[in-house]
């Protein structure tokens, strides 16, 4: 089997994308997973698929991975295609699944020997317990670890064979706040080294944070995608305004008004909460203080803070991500 | 890095060796339990000199007339006291004098309680004078290879492969399956046959040690005969735990959680428990039920092996039951392969 090491990788690298995927369809017995996604990821980009449970992310990215059998579409990666290069393409991809439970009586250095056995070409074992932050943990059994420890073996795992393209599905989900920034760490590192991630996240700020460019998904399609920077602006301003007024009644307050102020991009309610997206705060402020006030409303709560990838997944489909 | 270290087929051999290392209830299953099972019945079955009956008589002239007799003990109840020690197993059988001569209560179908009504019946006779027809004589044979002990342990062995086998791949497999552990290979390079051979490997070393404590016992402190080729003894438990990791390949090919395979598990090795002979023999069946008794792979494992060891007899004398196992490894593998369910 012909395998392209690193400086290879890099020579080739402007002979296509990292990955493509062209009208992918996926439906199980009772629902459409996946409905005609059209996708494609540059090598050497941190890409992000973002959405609620239930969008179609894993069962997307698992098809990514060769793990399941799309209906209907092409998966091309690294310019292979599963068909005919899947002996190849396992050796070139690191995968980390959601939810693998190494056995706990193994210990770290043990688990990694092992799937190291699985490459043909890959890093030593105590370089991937230093890129993990394991050294301490090396002669551990997993069931002692933490969470976060696991996730990062799990990392590490992915990493034994050195690829090309890395796929992290949910990396931190279910780890506390400091197991978290410890893992982006891990991940900006990756980056660094050149590597092409795509990672799947329900968590707005750890795709903000992390990744080049992000393609939000909902019930199986593709409805945004984007530099987070870009997707930001999408919604109309960099700001959003939310108030609730007294009694209640949103019945009271005029939508068409507030939006004909100038430098307010849009309005919409949320239980009771209006929400507007403006673009510069210093302006649109005392105009909507001044327009309330016409009104003869009365405020109860009020409160602006950056514009997020929440607000832009808010704006395009009307719900929150923590709905479903 | 040396050649094993990156061996893919040794480190997940490596691994299972591990994996049941730091498992002390799997050790003690695979090992301790059949020395233990042999240890109790070699105590409960050994040979004893022969067994004295306890009976009962209704007046004292009764029990002196029983008590003659080198088979039988002897003692003095009332007929209440009496039937009360028959129904609670202290005698086996009741004498109770009558006025035109004597009535034996017990129980007709408990052979032990037959052997003391002809002992008892014998001795009264005596006692009253009568005289035998024929001059008689014992010759006694205590024979190595026709005791229970000698019996059992080829039953156990059979088991303790079954067992071990099922056990050791069937649950293990669906644990890594469960845990989502069996999913993250197959996205790695792994060869998948090398995942399943790992397993037969670690079961073939594991049974050699697991074959030879056992029988290296049973022949040490039981002396039970080992009267065929041991080489071809040795072929027979390897050919019986294949058949039966492949069976519980089978067995583990599509079931989800580990409480489903345990169920399925011991859903295939309970009619081979009763029916198969590991403790007594398969005949005992009715003739209808026979030729299904004879296609279970533990009856032909048991047969073989009781051949083996017990008659001395050579694997041609044997072919049916090396046929009946292989056909066993190859169906089951073959359909495993084919339903196996890798994620």
């Amino acid at each position: 089997m012909k395998y392209t090491t690193r400086q290879d990788v890099n020579a080739v690298r402007a002979e296509g994308p990292a990955l493509s995927l062209r009208g992918l369809r996926k439906a199980y017995a009772d629902v459409v997973a996946v409905d005609g996604l059209d996708l494609e990821v540059v090598r050497g980009e941190c890409f992000g698929l973002l959405g609620p449970n239930g969008a179609g992310k894993t069962t997307t990215i698992e098809i990514c991975e060769g793990l399941t059998e799309a209906d209907a579409g092409e998966v091309s990666l690294l310019g292979l295609d599963w068909q005919s290069g899947a002996g190849e393409l396992r050796q070139r991809i690191g995968i980390q699944l959601q939810e693998t439970q190494f056995p706990d009586k193994l210990t770290v250095a043990e688990t990694l020997r092992l799937f190291r056995s699985f490459y043909q070409h890959g890093i030593a074992i105590e370089e991937s317990i230093r890129i993990a932050q394991l050294e301490e943990k090396r002669g551990s059994r997993i069931g002692g670890l933490s969470g976060g420890q696991k996730q990062r073996l799990a990392m590490a795992c992915a990493l034994v064979g050195d690829p090309e393209l890395l796929f992290l599905d949910e990396p931190t989900t279910g780890l506390d706040p400091q197991a978290r920034r410890h893992l982006w760490d891990l991940v900006d590192e990756l980056k660094r080294a050149g590597r092409t991630i795509i990672l799947t996240t329900h968590y707005m700020d750890e795709a903000e944070r992390l990744c080049d460019r992000v393609a939000i998904m909902d019930r199986g399609r593709i409805i945004a995608q984007g530099t987070p920077k870009e997707l930001i602006a999408s919604t109309g301003g960099d700001h959003i305004v939310e108030f609730a007024v007294a009694g209640a009644e949103s019945g009271g307050v005029d939508a068409a008004l507030l939006t004909a102020l100038s430098g307010v991009q849009s309005h919409r309610v949320d239980a009771g909460l209006h929400q507007l997206a403006v673009s510069e705060l210093h302006t649109s402020v005392p105009r909507i203080f001044a327009a309330l006030e016409e009104q003869g409303l009365q405020l109860s709560e009020f409160r602006t803070h950056s514009a997020t990838l929440e607000d832009v997944f808010v704006g395009l489909t009307g719900r929150t991500l923590r709905d479903e | 890095m040396n050649n094993l270290d990156t061996s893919s087929l040794f480190q997940l051999t490596l691994i299972r060796f591990r994996l049941f290392l730091r498992e002390p209830e799997a050790i003690f299953w695979v090992f301790a339990f059949p020395i233990l099972l042999a240890m109790g019945l070699g105590i409960a079955f050994r040979n004893r000199p022969a067994d004295v009956l306890q009976v009962g008589a209704t007046t004292p002239q009764l029990t002196e007339s029983l008590a003659a007799d080198q088979g039988l003990a002897a003692i003095t109840l009332d007929e209440t006291a009496g039937t009360h020690a028959l129904a609670t197993g202290r005698i086996l059988l009741l004498a109770i004098a009558q006025p035109q001569g004597v009535a034996y209560k017990y129980d007709d179908t408990n052979p032990d309680a037959r052997s003391a009504r002809l002992l008892a019946d014998r001795a009264i006779q005596r006692a009253a004078g009568r005289q035998d027809a024929v001059r008689a004589t014992n010759q006694f044979v205590h024979e190595t290879g026709a005791r229970y002990i000698d019996f059992v342990v080829p039953g156990l062995l059979g088991m303790n492969l079954m067992g071990s086998a099922m056990w050791g791949l069937g649950f293990s497999i669906v644990e890594a399956r469960q845990k989502k552990l069996l999913k993250r290979m197959v996205a790695s390079p792994m060869p998948r046959w090398q995942y399943l051979m790992s397993f037969l490997l670690a079961r073939l070393v594991l049974l050699v040690l697991e074959v030879m404590v056992f029988l290296g016992f049973a022949g040490l402190v039981f002396g039970v005969p080992f009267r065929g080729s041991l080489l071809e003894l040795a072929f027979l438990c390897v050919l019986t735990s294949l058949s039966f990791s492949t069976l519980g390949l089978l067995t583990a090919s599509r079931a989800k959680t580990t409480e489903a395979v345990s169920g399925l598990m011991n859903l295939v090795m309970l009619p081979m428990w009763i029916l198969s002979g590991i403790f007594f023999s398969a005949t005992r069946f009715p003739a209808v039920i026979q030729p299904l008794v004879r296609a279970l792979p533990l009856t032909a494992a048991i047969d073989a092996l009781r051949g083996n060891m017990l008659q001395g007899l050579n694997l041609g004398q044997m072919s049916a039951q090396v046929g009946i196992l292989m056909a066993w490894l190859v169906v089951s593998f073959a359909v495993s392969l084919r339903i196996f369910r890798w994620r």
